[in-house]
């Protein structure tokens, strides 16, 4: 998916919260990042050091925490963990899966100056 | 750079700084962009293995993001979703749309994927039964909303430039050009990507993906978000199937894997096979949601 674009939502963020907040210089920004987002990490990464370039937050320490995807398997009746989208439900092998968590792309905090 | 799909974005240059690769001793190949000014802080840890980003600990110390002889910051809680942005125009769209009793769909698919051919092909059999119209998404030429208004449809044509998908501010700013006031039927046709358009709401009623029979069945699978995004795919191209191994099946059983609930139609906008369904598919929604 498009981290360009996130990187770019990440930074707008940020500069609201800058603006309603009063605060001069972020430090470091963590997100919230799912398994099941489709969010390649290195490229956001590669992405919030291109865009952030100039602004409130640039040279800001990026920390990713990665949230593990969930599903509620139908068939056993439980959460279980899904690594990939198409994976099978590790208990029973099928396929009746409905994702719970993992999906978050979130800015969660930031330590400002 | 988008780094996933090798797009561009809009003027994003990155200025100043060169990129730099490095190979890890682990075989991990990895390049970054750094600054030149003796700050370079190298926060990323490697997974060991290959390009395959384990989770990693949340410090929360973040000690290391710290010049020496600087106190720690203060902190501020945000927890704000980071297409938040997209989806407030999303949701503007919606209501809007809703208002106007419009159905909205939009069509995501692979480049070549037969997207247009099918639009031409719906709206000729259509025949001005509802009021239509089209917002193209391409990232240059006008090629695909000269084609559908040559079937005598409103079209619009959106150049993303360098960019890989419609975001929901673009076809908000689509679609006050075009003259939909009392009902009908609103088809978007993405940028031909089945990445990047996944996690773009635009406001509609549904995400379509289509899938030609002559790409690999194993797409499910390889493009699981668009996939499971989607509630409707559409299997193109059918008439051609005798001339390949395609395994209809198979891939139909994929894309239930990633997407238990999505509905599976196959149709041919050269031989007519399928069509029907289809079209009262879009009938029905068209009738939904006129107000």
């Amino acid at each position: 998916m498009h981290e360009m674009s996130l990187a770019e939502g990440v930074l707008q963020i940020i500069e609201d919260h800058a603006a309603k907040a009063g605060f001069g210089r972020v430090k470091t920004v963590w997100l919230e990042i799912g398994a099941l987002s489709g969010v390649e990490t290195e490229a956001m990464r590669f992405c919030f050091d291109a865009v952030t370039r100039g602004s409130v937050a640039e040279g800001a320490a990026l920390e990713i925490v990665a949230v593990p995807g969930t599903a509620w398997c139908m068939p056993c009746g439980q959460q279980v963990a899904m690594a990939e989208r198409y994976d099978a439900c590790p208990r029973c092998g099928g396929y009746q899966l409905q994702v719970q968590g993992g999906t978050e792309m979130r800015v969660k905090e930031l330590e400002v100056d | 750079m988008c780094t996933v799909c090798g797009c561009g974005q809009g003027e994003t240059k990155i200025d100043g700084d060169h990129e730099h690769e490095h190979r890890h001793e682990d075989g991990t190949v990895h390049s970054h962009a750094h600054h030149h000014d003796g700050e370079h802080v190298h926060t990323h840890p490697h997974a060991p293995g290959g390009l395959s980003y384990a989770p990693r600990h949340h410090h929360h110390g973040h000690e290391h993001s710290h010049a020496p002889g600087l106190t720690p910051g203060r902190m501020v809680q945000i927890e704000q979703d980071i297409l938040a942005k997209n989806n407030a125009y999303a949701g503007a769209n919606r209501k809007l749309w809703r208002e106007r009793g419009l159905f909205a769909i939009n069509l995501v698919s692979s480049p070549g994927s037969g997207k247009t051919t099918l639009l031409v092909e719906s709206i000729r059999r259509l025949a001005g039964r509802h009021p239509l119209a089209v917002i193209e998404g391409d990232q240059q030429t006008s090629n695909d909303a000269e084609r559908i208004r040559a079937t005598g449809a409103r079209a619009i044509q959106v150049n993303t430039g360098k960019g890989c998908h419609l975001d929901a501010h673009m076809v908000g700013h689509a679609f006050e050009r075009l003259d939909l006031n009392a009902g009908g039927l609103l088809l978007i046709e993405n940028v031909g990507n089945l990445v990047c358009p996944a996690e773009f709401d635009l406001g509609e009623a549904h995400k379509v993906v289509i899938l030609s029979v002559t790409e690999g069945e194993d797409k499910p699978l390889k493009y699981p978000n668009m996939f499971a995004a989607s509630d409707l795919m559409l299997l193109t191209k059918t008439d051609l199937l005798p001339h390949l191994s395609f395994d209809t099946a198979k891939c139909i059983e994929y894309a239930r894997r990633v997407n238990p609930k999505i509905e599976v139609m196959q149709v041919s906008a050269k031989s007519g096979e399928g069509m029907d369904g289809w079209l009262a598919w879009l009938e029905q929604g068209v009738a939904s949601a006129k107000n």
